[in-house]
């Protein structure tokens, strides 16, 4: 399988030092505007979540005049089941700061902030280690700034926010950071991957990185595979992988599986008999509804019960809550206290009734996308889990506790 | 399609406008149900689910004094397809 990102050093060894860096890739070639069309023809995808073209999201930020741009590299990954960001930046942290330097080049910004998670320690050794190896003049332009430990930190109005405010609490749009970010700059919010991407396009070209993915597809992106697998572990597939196939790079399952949670909390769970077959690409996965979003792959062991996990992650999204909107505050305390008694065999008259409809009312409207996500992931579980959730909440009995409980007497 | 105002309802340019809404600056009130049912009815916790296509003629005034009426000051017509 290609692999890009991660080639070089195996992980064992640490972060890549400039140096070699440097000599296994090549200097950095300076970042122009023909950049962007080189990214457009990649077909590059942002990897934070949403899938967004680069190339567009870029023009956008460059076109704007409200002051000089500043970039963003986020690393803020607050997905609890996603470990790919913080352990690049911990591998590669000169790819990242390239392609940084590159999107600045590129859409004419000055200040490049790195937005690292602050439980990312690692990360933020590595990137820093990384910074004292830059230039002077790179090191000028360049801050790292740590980001709280909370899901909703790594939003790109929340991560912009932080650094204006130090609040890492989304903000209402009008206006977006591409408008006016970072000292009321526009700002260009990029995810760590995505930029060391470009690094790589940068020196090897469009056609190089469309030629890594089967198929249609382009590129290669980086996944975590965790539940019914040896250990969760991070590696890169080429764009297009059939999703079993990526399981199976992952050391293949230790159990049964009747479902997979594919891009993470937010997310959605697939019957496995449908999932081992998915094409790992943006567009084609959207089409069949589901999502890649930040490339986490969970699967769901036997002995563990689909609408108890779901329960655990609602009550989790429901904490997480920045408790700024209505609709998110009140919808999924209430969504998560009641899927908690449907898990828990205590559900009361209503309780699933109720779910089913507010799964279907909280997309849109908050102000970022926190009540679509659990919504989302919500719908999905109803569809996926449907008898499990009927045998919870109306007969009292969970099918996956019992074959536990007969397999071990 | 670009145009847009906040507050105060007036001056929008475009005949396909639509409510938009601050979510963070909404505290429910509900002021906006009462003013315009047309348009706009409230979820389980009395805040605004605002239908997304563009308000009818006949209803533009009602939208304009639900947005001069929001308390909060939450409420905006915005240009149809353009943020939310």
């Amino acid at each position: 399988m290609s692999i890009a990102l991660l080639a070089g050093p195996p992980a064992t060894l640490g972060m890549e030092s400039f140096a070699e860096h440097q000599h296994r890739l090549g200097a950095l070639p300076k970042a122009t505007r023909a950049l962007i069309d080189s990214i457009e023809r990649s077909s590059l995808r942002g990897k934070g979540g949403a899938g967004f073209p680069v190339a567009t999201k870029w023009r956008s930020v460059a076109a704007q005049r409200a002051g000089r741009p500043v970039v963003l590299a986020n690393g803020g990954e607050g997905e609890p089941l996603s470990r790919k960001d913080r352990m690049l930046m911990e591998q590669r942290p000169h790819l990242v700061i390239d392609g940084a330097v590159l999107a600045a080049g590129a859409v004419g910004a000055g200040e490049i902030v790195l937005y690292v998670g602050a439980d990312h320690s690692g990360a933020i050794q590595a990137m820093q280690r990384a910074m004292t190896e830059r230039s002077a003049s790179e090191r000028k332009r360049i801050r790292l700034v740590s980001s709280p430990v909370r899901y909703v930190s790594g939003e790109e109005t929340a991560a912009v926010h932080f650094v204006n405010a130090g609040i890492a609490l989304p903000t209402s749009i009008p206006p977006r950071p591409y408008e006016r970010g970072i000292d009321g700059r526009p700002t260009l919010v990029q995810n760590v991957e995505t930029l060391a991407h470009v690094a790589l396009i940068a020196r090897f070209g469009d056609e190089w990185f469309r030629s890594l993915g089967i198929g249609d597809a382009s590129g290669t992106t980086l996944v975590t595979v965790g539940g019914a697998v040896p250990q969760t572990v991070l590696i890169e597939i080429p764009m297009g992988l059939a999703l079993a196939d990526a399981v199976n790079a992952a050391g293949g399952i230790t159990s049964d599986s009747d479902a997979v949670l594919l891009g993470g909390y937010f997310g959605g769970w697939v019957e496995s008999s449908t999932a081992w077959g998915l094409p790992l690409d943006t567009d084609p996965l959207r089409q069949q509804g589901y999502s890649l979003g930040c490339g986490v792959i969970a699967v769901l062991p036997s002995e563990r019960c689909g609408v108890v996990e779901t329960a655990r992650i609602l009550a989790y999204l429901a904490h997480e809550s920045a408790r700024q909107c209505g609709p998110c505050t009140f919808g999924l305390r209430a969504i998560s206290a009641s899927a908690g008694r449907v898990a828990g065999l205590a559900s009361t008259p209503g309780d699933l009734e109720h779910i089913q409809r507010w799964a279907g009312f909280l997309a849109g409207r908050g102000a970022c996308r926190h009540p679509d996500g659990a919504a989302g992931l919500l719908a999905s579980a109803l569809r996926v889990f449907a008898d499990e959730f009927e045998h919870h909440a109306f007969e009292r009995r969970c099918s996956v506790a019992r074959a536990v409980a007969a397999a071990a007497s | 399609m670009q145009r847009r105002t906040r507050g105060g309802g007036g001056g929008v340019m475009s005949d396909r406008v639509t409510l938009g809404i601050d979510r963070i600056k909404c505290d429910g009130h509900g002021v906006c149900a009462d003013l315009v049912p047309e348009l706009i009815e409230l979820d389980d916790w009395g805040y605004p689910i605002i239908r997304p296509d563009a308000i009818p003629k006949s209803v533009l005034p009602h939208a304009k004094r639900a947005v001069s009426g929001c308390p909060t000051l939450a409420l905006r017509l915005q240009a149809l397809a353009s943020h939310r």
